[in-house]
């Protein structure tokens, strides 16, 4: 077959064909170093910091937060580590099936289930989100075992807060939550964003709030060699945290707690202050709440128990609850009288029992009025009349301008919640307040007769018992007035250094001498033979104090008659009050909501206050309400 | 002694006599560098270099004896071959096992087997042949014939699905054509034709052999997914630079960002270490393992012998282009492992298996004129 062939010419065509394609190769070869040129050389940088980025993360180190602890150094809020098993979702392709897997070797009640669901809500992306929190070794070692099976879940330690006390102080304390888009905005505008990469638990209210940016402190971090997986291989370099700064209270603990204890189940707020300082002694709300609900992300059963509870123990009374003060509203009156020159403490006013002022009759609580009365008696058994008179005399601004420099109406600057947001102003009512409250031209005048009941503490004042504690204080002062505050002093964590929190006198009222001495006589007058005398009767100490109820609707001048009435309709008990009188060391006020008279159940916490701070006595038990006090009293309010 | 010494060199000779140095010292360079990347790429897991220097006795062993068999013998092989890899590939087809949602493996009860492998020898072979037998009454049918030889297995083995085999089988199948001298025109044709078929192959292709080319077209798009491996071995090509991070010090091979590092991606990991400088080395000796090839074809005596060396040959460029190229980003991922350096003992046999053809045909190439 090959005879007639040229072998020599297919041998050369052959060749020809091996030629190319060793041309080929080349070429391709050439291809392929340009690629390398490309990558290697031209682009070396940008794949140079790929590298690096894909190798190292930085990893923050949270701090421990700063303990907060009463005026004696008992401990209010700590920190703990525990180990809490998280995922992270967007490295999960099915959450159910690696939550029901994570089941099975690890329990995982439907509460842990539903609280995941709701922080996935709320979460952002490559969030890690706990399933399950205080993990025993035990479940941590069978979790390690079959970690290969669950990529995205991860056990991580954390340092949880803690609030040995419990329910107690939690409305001065505050609780903490997760951090949330509203956080994070503040958060950036104190220009924390960077110390804030790992935390995800801030202060959500009160002190915890108000000294997040002390309490915090400088987180750390870490830089370390992580895998494909995002393990971290080995640690690169290492900047160490500094916890948070401690606080120190003015708050005394176990006063709190024996003042919460005496609200019992009711409804309430107290506020004791140190008046040489503005300290804050206790502050309670009743009923008070549990923060160590909130620590690891609260049950939806739970946050739905506590805000849909009538009594609102969220709600923090002491600064969020405005009340009428009632006739404690009488003191402050009779002194601005004596400042203004419009009364003299012997002047005599007759009292029939009613006041007539246009064609409107507003009328005394005691049948038959008090006869003479004069500033003295009308503190002691709180006639109305006299401050009916009063009011028509001093006049709205008058009132609205005293009440204003003892800080009614107005927020006191207390250090709870982020800045001032968390206080509530209250209502000091003036001509100058309705113009801007309401919006018809009719509802915006201010009518003489609205004046007369402002007189007795009724009609628009609402203020809240820290106002009224702080007016008190300043009264029990003598017209030194200070912001309230809870925090005595700070310690820095990382120099021991205490930073003491001066007491900051907001203003001095100049008020004469013998015009606040008078209203002191007064007010301790109402304790030996007035609506407090029951309350106080062997007391060892001289008390100043006054009673007030606070009408909580209208009852158009019906008689009231406390048991014809539901408690939700009852009137508030208020009682405001200070001792030792010659050198005050407690000012307080106390509200009961529903309480009734302030005699009866007002007044009794507060001899319960004072007489375990004063003389360290211990009570028995919750303040019971003083039947026999309104037997005796109830027609002096 | 005297006795023993004569022994000795007799058995050398008798040992090195159908070993071509070159060839062999080319491939044993590129082993050395294959095994030293597959231990960097496997340390701190599971070890693989030393069993891939057991592969590799095997495989020399093979190759010695291949080497010994002449090129005429061969050819009483190719019809068998050829024939039993169709039936086994048929086999695979019917009775195959299932791993991966791919059926490359046959089940023989104590083992089993891709007899697709086979195919990258005997294709070639069966062409070879083919041609050799037609030599000097080409016609443009005798073309046709041939590719229908080619494509029944290429069409076997694409169905697994096995791109990537198939398409190293397909080339040397084309490689034997071409070399035989499938005319220019004819070529053309072929690639303006294929040009035109694009879009009907696009739809033939499997869902994931799509994405592999989309992501090739943009990795970015799909970065933890398919374009995953590209992204990742690009970052360690590109962050090796001109001289690479050093041997061991690969961080995105020791940090496990690179998949199949000691396997189809081993490039990554080798370039990662060594940096352009190794890359060029690399190509170095790819250049004179097929330039040697290369000008055994051109001396071979035989049509059938020069064909088969040829196709061999090019066959190894395939296998180091179509990796190198996909590795680097410049070609879709396409299960083509590294020749020498990739782990794996059926691939290592097989390229052993090829050289020892290579050797045979230009030991015994004097044998034939004679």
């Amino acid at each position: 077959m090959a005879d007639f062939h040229n072998p020599d010419g297919d041998l050369e065509r052959f060749r020809l064909r091996v030629g190319i394609a060793g041309l080929a190769v080349l070429i391709a070869f050439c291809i392929l170093f340009g690629r390398f040129v490309y990558l290697q050389i031209v682009q070396h940088e940008y794949y140079r910091t790929r590298a690096e980025d894909n190798r190292i993360a930085l990893l923050p180190i949270v701090p421990n937060r700063g303990v907060i602890t009463d005026r004696n150094g008992i401990v209010l809020a700590r920190n703990y580590s525990a180990f809490t098993l998280e995922i992270t979702p967007s490295r999960v392709a099915v959450l159910d099936q690696t939550i029901d897997g994570l089941a099975e070797i690890i329990e995982i009640q439907s509460k842990d289930r539903k609280r995941f669901k709701r922080l996935l809500d709320e979460a952002k992306n490559f969030e890690s989100i706990p399933i399950r929190t205080r993990l025993s070794d035990e479940e941590v070692a069978r979790f390690a075992a079959h970690r290969y099976r669950f990529p995205g879940v991860e056990v991580k330690a954390r340092l949880f807060r803690q609030y040995p006390l419990g329910t107690v102080a939690s409305h001065a304390l505050g609780y903490m939550g997760r951090v949330t888009d509203r956080d994070l905005e503040w958060i950036g505008e104190r220009g924390q964003e960077a110390n804030y990469k790992g935390t995800d638990h801030v202060g959500k209210t009160g002190l915890e709030q108000h000294y997040e940016f002390e309490l915090h402190g400088e987180t750390g971090y870490e830089q370390v060699e992580i895998d494909a997986g995002g393990r971290a291989i080995r640690s690169l370099r290492r900047t160490p945290p500094v916890s948070g700064n401690n606080l120190a209270l003015t708050l005394d603990a176990k006063l709190q707690e024996m003042a919460e204890k005496a609200f019992g189940d009711r409804k309430g707020s107290l506020v004791a202050i140190e008046p040489a300082t503005g300290g804050v002694l206790a502050l309670v709300s009743s009923p008070t709440f549990d923060p160590n609900l909130f620590v690891d992300g609260i049950t939806p059963e739970n946050w739905k128990d506590l805000n849909d509870d009538p009594k609102k123990p969220m709600v923090n009374r002491a600064i969020n609850g405005a009340y009428p003060p009632g006739s404690t509203f009488k003191p402050f009156m009779a002194l601005a009288a004596l400042e203004a020159g419009k009364r003299t403490p012997a002047q005599v006013i007759n009292d029939p029992g009613f006041f007539t002022f246009g064609n409107h009759t507003f009328r005394d609580d005691k049948k038959g009025g008090h006869g003479a009365v004069d500033m003295y008696k009308s503190i002691v058994h709180s006639c109305d009349t006299y401050y009916y008179m009063l009011a028509n005399d001093l006049g709205i601004d008058g009132i609205a301008r005293f009440m204003g420099s003892i800080g009614l109406g107005q927020r006191t600057g207390v250090d709870l919640g982020k800045d001032d947001s968390g206080e509530s102003k209250g209502v000091l009512p003036s001509p100058e307040w309705k113009r801007q409250r309401f919006k018809r031209p009719e509802q915006q005048k201010w009518y003489a007769g609205e004046t007369i009941s402002i007189g007795i503490g009724q009609g628009y004042n609402a203020y809240t018992p820290i106002q009224l504690a702080q007016a008190t204080a300043t009264v029990a002062n003598n017209g030194v007035m200070f912001r309230p505050h809870l925090v005595s002093h700070i310690t820095d964590a990382r120099t021991g250094a205490r930073r003491p929190i001066e007491p900051q006198p907001i203003r001095t009222l100049d008020w004469k001498p013998q015009n606040i001495e008078t209203i002191k006589r007064a007010l301790v007058g109402v304790n030996k033979e007035g609506t407090g005398a029951r309350a106080f009767a062997g007391a060892s100490y001289e008390a100043a104090g006054k009673t007030g109820t606070a009408q909580v609707f209208s009852l158009k001048g019906a008689q009231y008659r406390e048991g014809g009435v539901k408690k939700e309709l009852r009137d508030h008990a208020l009682f405001i009050a200070f001792a030792p009188v010659e050198n005050p060391r407690i000012a307080l006020a106390i509200l009961v909501e529903n309480g009734g008279f302030g005699a009866q159940s007002a007044a009794p916490i507060a001899r319960m206050v004072f007489d375990y701070y004063l003389l360290g006595k211990v009570p028995a038990g919750a303040a019971g309400e003083d039947a026999a006090a309104v037997e005796n009293d109830n027609d002096e309010e | 002694m005297i006795d023993l010494r004569n022994w000795l060199r007799r058995g050398w000779t008798e040992l090195a006599n159908p070993i071509d140095g070159p060839l062999l010292a080319i491939a044993l360079a590129i082993m050395a560098v294959g095994i030293s990347t597959i231990h960097s790429a496997t340390y701190d897991g599971v070890e693989r270099g030393a069993s891939q220097g057991l592969h590799l006795l095997f495989a020399l062993t093979l190759m010695w004896v291949i080497a010994r068999v002449p090129p005429q013998k061969m050819m009483r092989f190719a019809v068998p071959l050829y024939i039993l890899g169709v039936i086994l590939l048929v086999g695979v087809f019917l009775f195959g096992v299932k791993v991966n949602g791919a059926r490359r493996w046959l089940p023989l009860g104590f083992t089993r087997i891709q007899p697709s492998e086979v195919m990258k020898i005997a294709m070639p072979l069966m062409l070879a042949w083919y041609f050799h037998k037609f030599e000097g009454a080409l016609r443009l049918r005798h073309y046709l014939g041939a590719a229908l030889l080619l494509f029944l297995p290429f069409a076997l083995i694409a169905k697994q699905p096995d791109l990537g085999t198939a398409i190293l089988v397909g080339a040397a199948g084309f490689y034997v054509i071409f070399l035989a001298g499938l005319p220019w025109k004819v070529i053309i044709g072929l690639i303006a034709a294929g040009a035109s078929a694009a879009p009907f192959l696009w739809n033939l292709m499997h869902d994931y052999q799509r994405k592999r080319i989309l992501t090739l077209i943009d990795p970015t798009t799909d970065p933890l997914g398919a374009g995953y491996h590209i992204i990742q071995a690009t970052i360690a090509i590109g962050s090796g630079g001109p001289t690479g991070k050093g041997y061991l010090n690969g961080t995105q091979t020791h940090l496990e960002f690179i998949p199949e590092r000691h396997t189809d991606f081993i490039f990554a990991v080798f370039s990662e270490e060594w940096g352009l400088i190794g890359n060029v080395a690399l190509l170095i000796l790819y250049t004179l393992l097929i330039g040697r090839g290369l000008m055994i074809a051109s001396a071979a005596p035989t049509l059938f012998s020069r064909l088969l060396a040829g196709a061999i040959t090019l066959g190894f460029f395939t296998y180091a282009f179509i990796n190198m190229g996909m590795v680097s980003g410049i070609l879709p991922v396409v299960g083509v492992p590294l020749p020498f350096m990739s782990y794996g003992g059926t691939a290592l046999v097989t390229l052993f298996v090829g050289l020892g053809v290579l050797m045979s045909i230009h030991t015994h190439r004097m044998l034939v004129q004679k």
